[in-house]
């Protein structure tokens, strides 16, 4: 047995999670988005939140759905304008939420820092830019760094393709993108599968992230979208 | 006559060395894609987690779990490998790649770069992987048409829009010429349906010719 517990439905799995949390977010689009524990996040209320995402909702489910139900304060994220972000865009018109824009890069390293116990780091993206305005700078080896801090969650909801009961977790295709840093950068990692296999049955060889850094695993129906308008 | 953008496509595909890693940004660069030969053996790099990246998928193709930096799906071609984003943007800063083509709204002459923000009142900023895609790869080409739709030039003395990155670029392929930018100021490479001459008298920096 491990730490990692399996649990039987969402509800448990997002139990606890309070007001005024920092909440990580996987996703790419809406390849990897985690669609069951958001929409479980939405039942057990939780409002006020920092959300930590790549993007910023599309359509009106998953993200954008929790977006609408008027839970989230600020939005970090990298890319918030897209083909159907329209739920975000209109809270932002309406000075209803906060937006902190990091480049993709940046936004990755912050999370990966703070599940590898990393104080700082100094970086070259956006060196000039008005991202890096006000940053404290540095010149390695000839080159201008900016210093950038970790970004850490309470929680992180990652979606991901198969767990093992240990926790241990693989992926699918471009679905993993943010899940298996995010799932190293909060107190409290929930991870919604689509399957849940014996302990034996994943090959050690192919896990992608080791169920040290997973708490709480539900299995759901598995929900895919493709994002309107992409081009 | 000036290039259209799939000539443009093609002549940007013509100057990526066989083997290269190479990175297309969303728009107008994915078309490069399209005009690389078979057999190059170039591997594309797409930010959201994968090498060796195919062409768009279609009908049963389709899976919502594979889609290029756009979110448009995609294909794995065989020796394709999947990575998270902190290993993706790694690849990308690190050095590794050899090769990026970006868009743009403004390049100067010494290479700075300004193609996320227009800057303008209202609008809501969005950077994705511009910046780290601009300072990582070895060589970054742009990709885009030399005048706006009022006749301006997007080489340009200094970026007026908001800056993507400092003295990044290292040539600009546009409809009508084919440009190098850096240190040494703008180097005309070739040119598409224009003189140098009338080039010069429309492009607001010194020009000089290979």
């Amino acid at each position: 047995m491990s730490r990692t517990r399996i649990l039987e439905t969402v509800d448990e799995a997002v139990a606890g999670v309070e007001d005024g949390s920092t909440v990580l977010v996987g996703g790419f689009g809406m390849a990897g988005m985690p669609f069951g524990l958001i929409d479980g996040l939405i039942r057990q209320g939780a409002g006020d939140l920092t959300v930590v995402s790549n993007n910023a909702g599309n359509g009106e489910v998953g993200l954008a759905a929790l977006l609408k139900a008027g839970r989230v304060r600020k939005v970090i994220c990298s890319f918030p304008r897209q083909s159907d972000s329209y739920v975000f865009d209109e809270l932002y018109r309406a000075g209803k939420i906060e937006l902190e824009v990091v480049p993709q890069g940046n936004l990755a390293e912050r999370m990966r820092a703070a599940g590898a116990g990393i104080g700082a780091f100094y970086c070259p993206t956006g060196v000039g830019t008005p991202l890096a305005e006000g940053k404290e700078t540095r010149t390695i080896d000839g080159r201008v760094h900016v210093l950038e801090y970790p970004i850490k969650g309470d929680v992180a909801l990652v979606s991901a393709h198969r767990a093992d009961t240990m926790g241990n977790l693989v992926f699918h295709r471009t679905a993993r993108n943010f899940g298996p840093v995010i799932a190293t950068a909060a107190t409290t990692t929930i991870v919604q599968v689509g399957e849940v296999v014996a302990a034996g049955d994943l090959d050690p060889e192919a896990v992608v992230t080791p169920g040290i850094y997973v708490d709480r695993v539900v299995r759901v129906e598995q929900r895919r979208y493709t994002v309107e308008g992409a081009r | 006559m000036a290039l259209t953008t799939d000539e443009l496509a093609a002549v940007v595909a013509r100057d990526i060395p066989a083997g290269s890693y190479v990175n297309l940004g969303i728009g107008r660069p994915t078309k490069v894609a399209d005009h690389l030969p078979g057999g190059s053996g170039i591997v594309l790099h797409t930010e959201n987690g994968m090498l060796n990246m195919g062409p768009a998928a279609t009908g049963d193709q389709i899976d919502p779990d594979l889609t290029n930096a756009g979110k448009v799906p995609v294909t794995e071609l065989p020796g394709a490998s999947y990575f998270h984003h902190a290993d993706s943007f790694a690849m990308m800063r690190g050095g590794h790649l050899d090769v990026c083509v970006l868009g743009a709204f403004q390049v100067s002459a010494t290479g700075d770069l300004a193609n996320w923000s227009t800057g303008a009142p209202g609008a809501i900023p969005a950077v994705g992987g511009a910046m780290d895609l601009a300072i990582g790869a070895k060589q970054v080409f742009v990709m885009m048409t030399l005048f706006d739709k009022g006749g301006r030039s997007k080489l340009v003395a200094e970026c007026t829009y908001p800056l993507t990155g400092v003295g990044c670029v290292s040539r600009i392929y546009t409809d009508v010429a084919v440009i190098d930018v850096g240190p040494d100021g703008a180097l005309v490479r070739e040119t598409f349906g224009i003189t140098l001459d009338e080039l010069s008298d429309r492009v607001p920096v010194p020009l000089k010719s290979v």
